[in-house]
């Protein structure tokens, strides 16, 4: 990178670091004062003296966060859900890419063709709606894993990955009596190990995100996630405004409210460091044209 | 003769396996994509929950009449707009900005934070992302304590007056979109010659000019991609970031589509009504990106599809 002719300390420069660190500062400091306030004591916070450093330190709400069994309950069904929908989708991920990476595959197009539209035409809410309904799939578990199997923009992006791989290589496969799926296992899979780990990524951080189909589908508590279950939280902290003066709402729950959106943050920050490199490989392979 | 027919039967019962594996993937889009499709007839019917929509009876553009005579409508569609179209304004260019600036970063460890650092905020929820924002920007919150202790003023409304609502939510846009929108630029500049940069120095171009007419041309596609795809997407607002980012003081402000057709759907139970409106919302979407993607075209661009 750097397409730049200048010295590391030119004036220029020096301008150019200044501005990106107040990006970095405009980035992070957002999630540092909600950290910082979920440590504060109350009066401190209602006093508005939190900046970035937690004053009066505390860990009062983390203990009212952790006392609720159903948030620990509910963090376990997240990640057991986000466990088993990317494995549902992974797989038939690849049994879409892997055919629709031939070429010659009669009716390879017209597949696609139908894919595609999907991307730019949707039925919107209440036919989904209602087909869910129909098909019995309110409130269970299933309707969090299954109407939302494929993403076609990772199709796509899979199907171009084993196009690239070397024809030879499957040629090979053939004449040595592989079936198609001992070459999509043996050949075809790990040579795309990186793209189906970007790809798996995808799925698992859209599903430990995603609440609408939550709100749409879904009323039994077993099944409600964390981040739904926040959202909850913070619904039952905030009571309508007409029924309590502003100021008297704000200091019963600040640092309690900030202790839960830490909590649901927590399980992402931890794991972003180690992923978010194969992330930008995938958004880059995604760029990739036919 | 014969024997090309042989051959071609013998490649077609090699293709068996590969259509085997297609059932489930291909079945998956015509169930649940394909399949609400039949659904959208509920928008020409008169709904009966009981009867189903076999049996329900047909009325034609009943509800697309009422929709235009219903001021509600108006104000989601108007809503919407205002919302997405200043997304829009302001998250297409700053990713561009900021990349190519980045791309003048003499210091390469710095850059790569940066990278890091910009693109953290996309694997946060909607849920997180606006309960952020509610608490930074609440009156009493940090974003107000600063501003009132150096001001000396009262505090600005930026969750309960429509139009500060409405900032709130594309500062949220723009914290939430910058540094994923940065990285599909940043591919295509790390892909430019450098022998281009080098001829336009070794003229004497300076950076603004090299930036002219090196890095923004050559990224210009890009660009134009991006663009296409986010101008088709301005008339399909999502559900989760109004439906979190709202409260009872803003309602005026923070009706769009989405919460309209979920409100008339599921909450008042009126599925046909609501359908029309949805229908009406992915019609203008494709629309949209058609003639959006045919202009690009026309001005020599790549285009989508």
């Amino acid at each position: 990178m750097a397409n730049t002719y200048d010295k590391k300390y030119s004036p220029f420069q020096i301008v150019l670091s200044l501005f990106f660190i107040l990006i970095i500062l405009a980035v992070l400091l957002p999630i540092l004062n909600i950290v910082a306030t979920s440590f504060s004591g109350r009066e401190a916070i209602a006093m508005g003296k939190v900046g970035i450093l937690p004053v009066d330190f505390t860990t009062s709400a983390y203990n009212m966060v952790f006392r609720d069994k159903s948030m620990l309950r509910s963090l376990a069904f997240s990640v057991f859900l986000m466990l088993v929908k990317t494995i549902v989708s992974m797989i038939l991920t690849i049994l879409a890419a892997y055919p629709l990476s031939k070429r010659n595959l009669p009716g390879n197009k017209a597949i696609m063709l139908m894919i595609t539209i999907t991307m730019y035409f949707n039925a919107g809410m209440i036919p989904n709606y209602l087909l869910i309904k129909q098909l019995k799939l309110i409130n269970t578990f299933w309707v969090l894993v299954i109407p939302a199997a494929i993403t076609p923009f990772n199709l796509i992006i899979l199907r171009s990955f084993f196009m690239s791989i070397n024809s030879s290589l499957f040629d090979a496969a053939y004449i040595d009596g592989c079936t198609e799926m001992q070459t999509l296992r043996m050949i075809a899979i790990p040579l795309s190990k990186a793209a189906i780990l970007t790809l798996s990524l995808f799925y698992a951080v859209s599903r430990w995100n995603s609440v609408s189909d939550i709100i749409l589908y879904v009323q039994n508590t077993n099944f409600y996630t964390l981040q739904y279950k926040l959202k909850l939280m913070l619904d039952t902290i905030n009571i309508p405004y007409d029924e309590m003066d502003v100021s008297a709402r704000e200091i019963v729950a600040e640092n309690f409210k900030a202790a839960c959106i830490v909590f649901t943050m927590i399980p992402v920050l931890v794991i972003y460091p180690f992923v978010q490199k194969y992330f930008r490989q995938g958004v880059m392979v995604g760029g990739v044209k036919e | 003769m014969k024997e090309k027919k042989m051959a071609k039967r013998s490649t077609l019962k090699r293709y068996i396996p590969l259509y085997l594996m297609l059932i489930l993937p291909v079945a998956y889009f015509l169930v649940f994509k394909y399949g609400p499709m039949y659904g959208i007839s509920a928008a020409f019917k008169d709904y009966n929950i009981f009867k189903g929509l076999s049996g329900s009876k047909w009325v034609g553009l009943k509800y697309f009449k009422e929709l235009f005579s219903t001021p509600g409508f108006f104000t989601a569609i108007k809503n919407t707009l205002i919302l997405t179209v200043g997304d829009l304004v302001f998250t297409w260019p700053i990713p561009i900005i900021i990349a190519i600036l980045l791309n003048e970063l003499a210091n390469e460890k710095m850059s790569k934070v940066v990278e890091q650092v910009t693109y953290l905020p996309h694997f946060l929820s909607t849920v997180i992302i606006s309960s952020i924002f509610y608490q930074i920007f609440a009156p009493t919150g940090v974003i107000n304590n600063v501003y009132t202790s150096i001001f000396n003023c009262g505090p600005i409304p930026f969750l309960t007056d429509n139009n500060g609502w409405r900032i709130t939510y594309w500062l949220a846009s723009i914290w939430e979109g910058t540094g994923y929108g940065m990285i599909v630029y940043l591919a295509a500049i790390s892909g430019i010659n450098k022998e281009l940069y080098d001829a336009a120095y070794i003229d004497g171009a300076g950076r603004f000019r090299r930036i002219w007419h090196v890095t923004l041309p050559q990224i210009r596609p890009t660009i134009v991609t991006i663009l296409i795809m986010n101008t088709g997407r301005i008339f399909s607002i999502g559900f989760e970031k109004p439906y979190f980012m709202r409260n009872v003081l803003v309602e005026e402000a923070s009706d769009v589509i989405s919460l309209y057709t979920y409100r008339l759907g599921l909450q008042s139970g009126r599925y046909d009504f609501a359908t029309a409106v949805g229908l009406f919302q992915s019609v203008i979407a494709l629309v949209l990106v058609l003639s959006v993607n045919k202009i690009a075209k026309k001005l020599g661009e790549e285009g989508l599809f």
